[in-house]
């Protein structure tokens, strides 16, 4: 993202408009490898600076370690993996991406998978899709990982494929399920390949988990959650009309740091909000965002908390 | 991006073209999310093959709407006792993520109440299978008769005496030892109608590394049925009756006593003899037990 000043009307009257020197924006102009969220540490404390992304590792881990307790020490509180589970031996959750890929293939599930699909379903579609991805996926660990090191080498440049890439395969994986008659996709799908490895045993899933993590370090800044992947893509979907949402309130106070957009998964949604490029509300309610709430944690003034859709209000 | 977003000075820079612009990023996107895709499906067509060794649990779907109902969760492998089912993984050249299990190391102990059916969400295992001596996962097969103990004359029965449909699924078929020519052999034989495919025979085959016994897949276990031969014993006890009328007997020369069809040359007897023993009969053990008296 190259730092800009808009034309958007939230950047009337702004109390303060000196860029902090570690910032993304700062450290360009000094010619230095930025620290984004060093200026939020400062302003608010170190904890308060990582409260969603602590929150947000306590529940990717927390998830993990339900599904991981039964085989490592016999405390089956969860029984399966992320395509499909049972929970106490009573709730049923399953992947609603998989029963979309079974149904393309011509196959009717059982009721379990039909109820916990609905279940999962309705749970993203009321509060948000993509948090699937910032909450639950464990490949996003291994994509954040290589974003963080990305950042902290200064690594610029690289080419991604086209954003809608991955609407395409989202299309391309149904009709393939759908022409071999089988869940293809489930065959290399790295989402559920790494959870289910993590619990039933790897084989050469490493293999790919490694490549993304490369892909995204070396070659394509974001380039598999923010680009390929069709599962994110899907839960993007259903996140169209969700409730939780990000809301840069206090835009006014945007010293235009630009740290946000240095952190954020999906920084083209930020803009709208942010800047009031095409809308006046400052909510980004655009659905790839992943309500990861790292922009939330960066920034040292505070532009932005997490709300619902419906609050539009600014101060 | 939003849609309703205002033209800015970076969209009015660009091509004069959009529509023409939006049609070539669009080729290349689905160009190359099509490749993808098609790697993804090409390589799951490919993988689809399983390997002879790897036996399905009871009640899986045929395979091509199992690989469509498998959800791959492991539910199944987890409600399995006896650690028998595993999830393939990627490299194992199972679909990845399904359950199979290799007989030779941990068999199905055929559980009555079917834990791993009654585990799964999905369907891919059928509940419509509920008494496990109707599973079909596979086929045993005597698949090597030079190195089997009991194809050498020894009796080793083991994979018989395993067996949890012992004198159903295989039995001990007698026949003539011709290398001593006083003894009999005693060959394990598996009968589709009732082998489970459990593997248990497999797994304990005495044989120090591979089993002369192996449970394989149906489809490479048994051949096709040559349906246009008909079986005349099988019609004739379908209609109680020779469907042909009765035979007429033509005797044989130097043979006119003994029973139609039965050829065999004892010693001392034949057209130049005379017949040593008016009455012949095959003769059978005393409360054999073991011979079943199948027929081919
Ligand atoms: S985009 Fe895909 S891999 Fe990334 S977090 Fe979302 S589901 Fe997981
Ligand atoms: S029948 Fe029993 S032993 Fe066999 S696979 Fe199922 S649970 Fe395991
Ligand atoms: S329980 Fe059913 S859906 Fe799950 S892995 Fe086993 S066969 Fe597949
Ligand atoms: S696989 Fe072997 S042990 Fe199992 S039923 Fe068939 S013959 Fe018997
Ligand atoms: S256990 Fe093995 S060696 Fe013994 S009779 Fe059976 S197949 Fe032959």
């Amino acid at each position: 993202m190259n730092a800009q000043t808009t034309t958007g009307q939230a950047t009337g009257t702004r109390p303060e408009r000196k860029v902090p020197p570690t910032s993304v924006r700062g450290a360009a102009m000094r010619g230095v490898v930025a620290r984004p969220g060093h200026e939020a540490i400062e302003a608010k404390g170190w904890l308060r600076a990582h409260k969603w992304l602590l929150l947000r590792r306590t529940s990717q881990f927390g998830i993990l370690a339900l599904f991981l307790v039964g085989p490592w020490f016999g405390w089956w509180i969860v029984k399966g993996n992320l395509s499909s589970s049972l929970t106490l031996g009573l709730l049923p959750l399953t992947d609603p991406f998989l029963i979309a890929q079974q149904l393309a293939a011509g196959q009717w599930p059982y009721r379990e998978v039909l109820l916990g699909g609905g279940i999962v379903l309705a749970f993203y579609l009321l509060l948000g899709g993509r948090l699937f991805c910032s909450w639950v996926c464990p490949v996003n660990l291994v994509t954040d990982a290589a974003a963080w090191l990305r950042r902290r080498l200064g690594l610029k440049g690289g080419k991604a494929p086209a954003a809608n890439t991955r609407h395409w395969l989202l299309g391309f994986v149904l009709v393939i399920a759908a022409v071999t008659g089988s869940l293809a996709w489930e065959w290399v799908n790295p989402v559920s390949m790494l959870h289910r490895g993590l619990i039933f045993g790897f084989g050469l899933a490493w293999g790919i988990v490694g490549g993304i993590f490369l892909y995204d370090l070396l070659i394509a800044p974001r380039g598999w959650c923010g680009h390929l992947c069709p599962q994110g893509a899907f839960y993007a979907l259903l996140g169209r009309a969700s409730l939780l949402k990000v809301s840069a309130d206090k835009r006014r106070d945007c010293n235009d740091c630009m740290d946000c957009f240095a952190v954020c998964p999906e920084p083209q949604v930020i803009r709208p909000a942010l800047k009031g490029v095409g809308q006046d509300h400052p909510l980004i309610l655009d659905a790839e965002c992943t309500t990861c709430g790292r922009c939330v944690d960066v920034c040292g003034k505070d532009v932005f908390r997490i709300t619902t859709r419906f609050n539009r209000s600014e101060s | 991006m939003n849609d309703t977003m205002k033209p800015t000075s970076r969209a009015a820079a660009s091509t004069s073209s959009p529509r023409r612009r939006f049609l070539k990023d669009a080729a290349g996107v689905a160009g190359g999310a099509g490749l993808l895709a098609l790697g993804a499906g090409m390589y799951a067509r490919q993988a689809s093959a399983l390997p002879a060794t790897a036996i399905r649990p009871p009640g899986a779907l045929a395979e091509a709407a199992f690989l469509a109902a498998c959800v791959r969760c492991g539910l199944c492998v987890r409600d399995c006792p006896y650690d028998t089912l595993r999830l393939a993984e990627l490299g194992d050249g199972v679909a990845t993520g399904t359950p199979y299990f290799l007989a030779r190391d941990i068999p199905c102990e055929m559980c009555e109440d079917i834990p791993c059916v009654v585990a799964c969400p999905s369907g891919a295992l059928d509940r419509a299978l509920t008494d496990i001596g109707e599973a079909r996962m596979g086929l045993a097969v005597l698949i090597d008769q030079e190195n089997c103990l009991n194809f050498l004359g020894l009796r080793c029965d083991v994979c018989y005496r395993v067996c949890p449909v012992i004198d159903k699924a295989i039995t001990l078929e007698r026949m003539h030892n011709p290398r001593s020519d006083r003894h009999a052999m005693l060959l394990p034989t598996v009968h589709s109608e009732h082998c489970t495919g459990c593997g248990k025979c497999e797994k304990s085959c005495v044989l120090p590394g591979e089993s002369a016994i192996k449970v394989l897949p149906i489809k490479l276990a048994q051949g096709s049925k040559a349906e246009h031969y008909m079986r005349g014993w099988e019609e004739k006890d379908a209609a109680g009756e020779s469907l042909i009328g009765e035979q007429l007997e033509l005797p044989v020369r130097g043979l006119e006593d003994k029973a139609y069809g039965d050829t065999r040359v004892r010693p001392g007897e034949g057209p130049q003899a005379p017949p040593a023993v008016p009455d012949y009969a095959p003769a059978r053990p005393p409360g054999g037990g073991l011979d079943s008296g199948w027929k081919p």
